[in-house]
C-alpha cells in the first residue's frame, strides 16, 4: 500500500467515527423519547403543563422551548451592538494596531471562561447590581439570564465577523474612497455588504451557543416551570431543566427530559439549516 | 503461531483471574454502595473511620441520589443502596428479591428565611400553607404579624425558593405539607419534584441557601445537614402538639420517639411527640434479605451486615452530630439491629 492510500483509509475511518457517534446520539435520543411522545403525542411540544407528581403526571415542553428561544433571542439582540461595534473596531478602524491586538485577545479570552464562572458572576455581582439600581426586585429571570448569555456569546460573534471584515479586499474600499466616500460610507456601503454572509454566520454560531448554554442560565433564570410572561419573569430553559432534573428522573419523566433533549437537537439543527440557507442567498 | 499466542493469552488471563480471586477471599473485601446524597457526608465520615479500624475492608459510597441507589440495588451492582424515601409496597414487590430497610440517622427540612432584624419567626401550619401556595405575598401581612407579636415585619415581597432538581428533601417537605394542608394535597401533592404554584428554583441545598441568603424577603426549605452547617436563620414550626419548635439535633431525634413499625418504613413528619420538630425523617440503607446473589461470597455478605450493624450502634451514631445529623433513638436502633439479624446467606442468618 502506498502512503496515499493509507492516508485515505485513515481519514475515512476517523470521519466515519464521527458519523457513527452523531448517528448513535440521534438514535438513542429518539429511542428514549418514544414513551413520552407515545403518551402525549405531538401535543407534548405545545403543552405548557408540567406536573411530575405521581398519579397525575403530565409533561409538556413549551415552557422550556419558550424560555430557551426568548433568552437566546434576547441575548442575540443585546450582544449585537456590542459585538458588531467591537468587530468593526478590530477589523476596520484599528486593524493591526496594538490596541486591537489587546482587545482581540480579551474578546477571545471571554470565550475561554467556563460558563459556571459566568453563572457565579451573574449570581453574586450582576444580580445584586440589578436589584440595587432598582431595575428588578428579585434579580432572577429571563432578563438577567439573557444579559449574561449576551456577554458569553460576544466572542463567537465578534471573532468571526472581525475575521471576515478584515478580509474585505482593499481594492474595493479604495475604489469607494476614490469616489469621495467618507469612512462611515465605506463601512456601511462596502465593507459590511461585502462581509455580510460571514458576519451573519458569526451570529448564527453565537445563537447556537446561546441555545445550548446550561450552567449560567440555570443559575439565573429562576427555574420556575411556567411560560415566561415577559422579560422580567422567571422561567426555565431546555438545557437547564435537563441538567436539573435528570438525576432523580425515571420512567415517563426521564423520557420527557430526553424528548426535550431531542427537541433542542432539532431546534439547533433547524437554526443551522436556516442560517446556511440565508448565507447561501447572501453570498 | 496464532495458536501459541492464543494459549499464552489464555494462560495469562486464567492466572490473573485466580490471583484476584485469592485476593478477595484472603486479603481485602471491597464493599460498594450508592444512593442518597443527603446522608453522604455522614456515610463518608463513618465509612472512613470503619475502614481505618478494619484494614481488610474497603468501602466506596457514591452519592448518586435516592433513585439511583434503588436502581443500582435493583441491578445488583452494589452491596447496598441508600434512599431518603422508603419503598412502598408496590416498589418493594417490583424488586427482583425481598429487601429490608435499615434506618441510619435522622435529618430534617428547615425553613430558612432572610429578613434582616427578624431573629425569631414563628410559622403556623396555616401560614406555611398560605405562603407556599402563594396566598400570602407580603411579609407584613396581618396573618403573619398576628402570629408573631412584637416582631417588626418589613414591607417586603415574599420570594419562595424551592429546589429545581429532584430531591428527597422536597419529598419530606411536601409530605409534611400534604399532612397539614388539604389544599396543598389537592393542588400540589407529594414528590421528589413538584408542580410548584409559586416561587423559583435553585439547584441543590447550596443553591437554595445561596439564593435565600442573597435575597431579602426570601424563604426556602433546606436539608438540615446543610442548614445547620451554614448557620442561617430558621423559622420555628408548629408541631402537632401546637408547640413552636426550632430544628435542633434533639428536636429532630425526638420525631422518632413515637411508634416505629418493625420494618421501620415510616415517614416521621408531623410526629406526635411534643418536643419533636415536625419536618423530620429517617434516611435508610436498603439491601437484599438473601445475601447470596450474583456470586457474592459469604465473606462479602458478612462484611456488609457487620458494617451496617456497627453503623446503627452507639459508637457510630455518636459521630452523627459532628456532621449535623440527628442520631437514631434507642428504639429505632434496636429495631434496625433486629432487622439485620433476619438477613440470610443461603438461608442461614449471618448475625446471631
Amino acid at each position: 500500500m502506498n502512503s496515499d492510500k493509507i492516508t485515505k483509509i485513515v481519514l475515512f475511518s476517523v470521519s466515519f467515527i464521527i458519523l457513527i457517534v452523531a448517528g448513535g446520539m440521534v438514535f438513542s435520543l429518539v429511542g428514549g423519547a418514544i414513551p413520552a411522545f407515545k403518551t402525549f403525542g405531538l401535543g407534548f411540544i405545545t403543552s405548557t403543563q408540567w406536573d411530575p407528581t405521581d398519579g397525575h403526571e403530565v409533561y409538556g415542553a413549551m415552557p422550556f422551548i419558550a424560555g430557551t428561544l426568548i433568552t437566546s433571542f434576547a441575548a442575540l439582540i443585546i450582544s449585537f451592538p456590542l459585538s458588531f461595534a467591537t468587530s468593526l473596531f478590530l477589523g476596520e478602524y484599528y486593524r493591526n494596531t496594538f490596541v486591537a491586538k489587546i482587545l482581540g485577545t480579551m474578546v477571545d479570552l471571554l470565550a475561554g471562561i467556563p460558563s459556571i464562572v459566568y453563572g457565579l458572576w451573574g449570581f453574586y455581582v450582576l444580580r445584586p447590581f440589578l436589584i440595587d439600581i432598582g431595575f428588578e426586585n428579585q434579580g432572577f429571570g429571563v432578563f438577567t439570564a439573557s444579559l449574561v448569555l449576551a456577554i458569553m456569546i460576544i466572542p463567537y460573534a465578534t471573532s468571526l465577523s472581525n475575521e471576515i471584515i478584515s478580509m474585505v479586499p482593499n481594492d474595493l474600499k479604495e475604489a469607494a474612497y476614490s469616489l469621495g466616500a467618507t469612512r462611515y460610507e465605506v463601512i456601511m456601503h462596502v465593507t459590511v455588504p461585502a462581509a455580510r454572509s460571514g458576519i451573519f454566520a458569526g451570529y448564527i454560531l453565537a445563537f447556537g451557543r446561546a441555545l445550548g448554554e446550561t450552567m449560567a442560565v440555570t443559575m439565573l433564570i429562576g427555574n420556575s416551570i411556567k411560560m415566561p410572561n415577559g422579560l422580567f419573569s422567571t422561567g426555565n430553559s431546555m438545557a437547564s431543566v435537563i441538567a436539573n432534573q435528570f438525576g432523580e428522573a425515571d420512567g415517563l419523566k426521564l423520557s420527557a427530559l430526553i424528548s426535550i433533549g431531542l427537541l433542542l437537537f432539532v431546534i439547533t439543527g433547524i437554526v443551522n439549516w436556516i442560517g446556511k440557507l440565508i448565507i447561501k442567498k447572501m453570498s | 503461531m496464532k495458536a501459541i499466542i492464543l494459549v499464552l493469552v489464555l494462560a495469562v488471563v486464567f492466572s490473573s483471574c485466580q490471583n484476584s480471586a485469592k485476593k478477595s477471599a484472603g486479603e481485602k473485601i471491597s464493599l460498594t454502595a450508592a444512593g442518597a446524597t443527603f446522608p453522604q457526608p455522614y456515610y463518608n465520615l463513618v465509612f472512613k473511620n470503619y475502614s481505618e479500624a478494619n484494614k481488610d475492608i474497603d468501602i466506596t459510597y457514591g452519592g448518586i441520589g435516592s433513585g439511583g441507589g434503588i436502581r443500582s440495588l435493583t441491578d445488583k451492582v452494589v452491596d447496598f443502596g441508600a434512599t431518603d424515601a422508603f419503598l412502598d409496597d408496590k416498589a418493594m414487590a417490583e424488586m427482583p428479591a425481598p429487601i429490608v430497610h435499615i434506618p441510619t440517622c435522622l435529618g430534617a427540612v428547615v425553613i430558612a428565611y432572610n429578613l434582616p432584624g427578624v431573629d425569631e419567626l414563628k410559622l403556623s401550619n396555616v401560614l406555611l400553607e398560605k405562603i407556599f401556595l402563594g396566598e400570602i405575598t407580603q411579609w407584613n401581612d396581618a396573618q403573619i404579624a398576628a402570629n408573631n407579636a412584637g416582631v417588626k415585619l418589613p414591607d417586603t415581597k415574599i420570594m419562595f425558593v424551592h429546589r429545581s432538581d429532584g430531591s428527597g428533601t422536597t419529598q419530606i417537605f411536601s409530605d409534611y405539607m400534604t399532612k397539614i394542608s388539604k389544599n396543598w394535597a389537592d393542588k400540589v401533592g407529594v414528590g421528589k419534584s413538584l408542580n410548584w404554584p409559586v416561587g423559583m428554583g435553585a439547584k441543590g441545598n447550596p443553591g437554595v441557601v445561596g439564593t435565600v441568603s442573597q435575597t431579602e424577603g426570601a424563604i426556602g426549605y433546606v436539608g438540615s445537614e446543610y442548614a445547620f452547617a451554614q448557620k442561617i436563620q430558621m423559622a420555628k414550626i408548629q408541631n402537632s402538639n401546637g408547640e413552636y419548635v426550632l430544628p435542633t439535633m434533639t428536636s429532630v431525634s425526638a420525631a422518632a420517639k413515637g411508634n416505629i413499625p418493625a420494618d421501620t418504613r415510616i415517614m416521621l413528619t408531623n410526629s406526635s411527640d411534643p418536643e419533636s420538630y415536625p419536618i423530620s425523617g429517617f434516611t435508610w440503607i436498603i439491601l437484599y434479605k438473601e445475601q447470596a446473589y450474583n456470586g457474592r461470597s459469604l465473606a462479602q455478605a458478612e462484611a456488609t451486615v457487620k458494617l451496617l450493624d456497627w453503623l446503627v450502634s452507639a459508637d457510630a451514631q455518636a459521630q452523627a452530630p459532628n456532621v449535623n445529623y440527628a442520631p437514631l433513638t434507642d428504639d429505632a436502633a434496636a429495631k434496625a439491629k433486629a432487622i439485620l439479624r433476619t438477613i440470610t446467606f443461603e438461608g442461614k442468618t449471618i448475625l446471631n
